[in-house]
């Protein structure tokens, strides 16, 4: 059983290698069918930070109605694991991340500098009936407290450690989610007293959860960049400028965004 | 290939697909070793939090593995060899979790046993007791997805084993406690040792319903799937070395498997 797979092992991963080949030269493919001017068409794709779900919802429901002919695929994920993506050419035209780290970790794959288009700000929340009478961040020192935060590799992660040291407070979350909508989940279901959240989320969630404002606020950067790979640079970079307009930023604002 | 056959040549309509399958499971483990910053390798299983989750991962999956002999050998004899209405059910509902995706499972098991779940509630009044974000809670988890596999294997054996044996037990007087003890569990030995390895490996690789039940904190629910997906987040070359560990823990289960897999025909 072994002889006849060690001699065809190296044959065939020979025979592979013109397939690796073809798939990293897709670069500029170019049949990008988005003119210029007014005549857009065709479809992007936009890989947005879980955050963002959503309001870009919002805002490519808008921008199909203006342009007729025109889609916008959304992808949305951790900021992190979309720049990594991005890196490793993942099909894709626009990028936009929850903060400017893991933007620039993406920094390779941009085909131009990106822009910041929104603001967001950590906020504590609870359950609607906040079970374990939490009444601000420094409830979350009472060991009777069960409190949640992001993982510290999610931009959220990272602005809660710093939330936690701001207030002092040296007790240990119960658990580390992997993003906000992770986070905010645990607390809309009842499985933990308070979370710390973005204020969209808080806002998102209406009557399921209560919010609590922190006594210094912490806000984190949302950086948006064309891709070196998209296809359709006219529909993107259209798509971009619609994100940072008056019209996009009301869209954001309503969804409790701050406009930088 | 190599070896006539009286039969004529494989076709290479056969053998050419098959060989695209199996390098299609190997590049990637290949690449993965290739891939690996070995330099750093011992540098980065040191770490206190590499090493937690290491031990968590081994106290979780061997608890997990001890559960499932302890109800799973029974369960699976008396799927074997006891006939009642509505086996076929049972048996049924047991191997769901076998196909069920394991956030599904996570998800499940939070509405039975999270705080507000309906088991999880009226234990949460009664005794102040609440499983998530504890390290039971990675045992229960890994459990609830590792069981089926257990009890799949052990019925199996017990099934091929056959109940002759029991019978001649149970002429020379021998009650049936002391026969299970002394002739079908020594006979259905290999079954429950393949099926004890098969679900310890299904626990050391569970990650979906650990993180969603049990959440994911370094020491107490942190296990290495956790921590490799935490740590690919932020460094993807860190998380190779963490996953190469769990690679070099699975081809370990295959050596300790080669005899029943490896060897053609050997399979129950």
């Amino acid at each position: 059983m072994n002889r006849p797979l060690r001699t065809l092992t190296p044959a065939l991963l020979v025979a592979l290698l013109p397939l690796a080949a073809c798939g990293s030269d897709d670069g500029d493919g170019g049949n990008g069918s988005g003119g210029t001017g007014d005549a857009l068409s065709g479809s992007i794709t936009v890989s947005a930070a879980a955050s963002l779900t959503g309001t870009f919802e919002e805002l490519a429901a808008q921008f199909e109605a203006e342009h007729d002919g025109v889609e916008v695929e959304l992808v949305f994920d951790s900021s992190g694991t979309l720049a990594d993506q991005a890196v490793e050419g993942a099909p894709g035209d626009i990028l936009a991340t929850a903060d400017t780290a893991s933007m620039e970790r993406a920094a390779e794959a941009q085909a131009e500098d990106p822009e910041i288009f929104a603001t967001n700000e950590l906020v504590l929340v609870t359950p609607a009936e906040n079970p374990a009478g939490v009444t601000g961040i420094e409830s979350l020192d009472d060991d009777a407290v069960t409190y949640v935060i992001c993982v510290e590799t999610a931009p959220c992660g990272g602005l809660s450690a710093e939330a936690l040291e701001d207030a002092g407070i040296d007790r240990e979350p119960a658990s580390l989610e992997r993003d906000v909508k992770a986070t905010l989940s645990r607390v809309v279901e009842d499985e933990a007293d308070a979370g710390l959240v973005y204020r969209t989320d808080a806002l998102a969630s209406g009557d399921d959860v209560q919010t609590f404002d922190l006594p210094e606020q912490l806000t984190t950067e949302y950086p948006i960049a064309l891709l070196q790979q998209s296809r359709n640079t006219g529909v993107a970079q259209a798509f971009i400028d619609f994100v940072l307009s008056t019209a996009g930023a009301d869209v954001l604002t309503a969804a409790g965004f701050g406009t930088p | 290939m190599t070896v006539r056959s009286p039969l004529g040549r494989a076709p290479a309509l056969l053998w050419v697909p098959a060989l695209v399958a199996v390098l299609f499971l190997v590049v990637p483990l290949v690449a993965l070793v290739l891939a690996t910053p070995w330099s750093t390798f011992l540098d980065d299983l040191r770490t206190p939090e590499v090493r937690s989750a290491l031990w968590l991962s081994m106290e979780t999956s061997l608890t997990t593995v001890v559960l499932c002999v302890l109800v799973g050998t029974p369960l699976a004899w008396v799927l074997a060899r006891v006939t009642f209405r509505g086996r076929g059910l049972v048996r049924a509902l047991v191997t769901v979790p076998l196909v069920l995706p394991p956030v599904v499972a996570g998800v499940a098991l939070l509405a039975a046993l999270g705080r507000s779940g309906i088991v999880g509630e009226p234990l949460r009044e009664a005794t102040g007791l609440t499983l998530p974000y504890t390290t039971a809670a990675v045992v229960l988890a890994h459990t609830f997805v590792a069981l089926p596999f257990y009890v799949i294997s052990v019925e199996g054996a017990l099934r091929s084993a056959g109940e002759a044996y029991d019978e001649v037990a149970a002429v020379l007087g021998a009650t049936r406690w002391h026969t299970f003890r002394r002739v079908t569990l020594p006979l259905a030995l290999p079954g429950v040792v393949a099926g004890g390895v098969l679900a310890w490996a299904r626990s050391l690789g569970e990650f979906g319903a650990t993180v969603t039940f049990a959440g994911n904190y370094p020491g107490t629910t942190q296990t290495m799937p956790s921590r490799i997906y935490a740590v690919y987040l932020a460094e993807p070359e860190a998380a190779r070395t963490l996953a190469m560990i769990l690679l070099l823990a699975s081809v370990g289960v295959l050596l300790l498997l080669r005899n029943r897999w490896l060897t053609p025909g050997a399979a129950a």
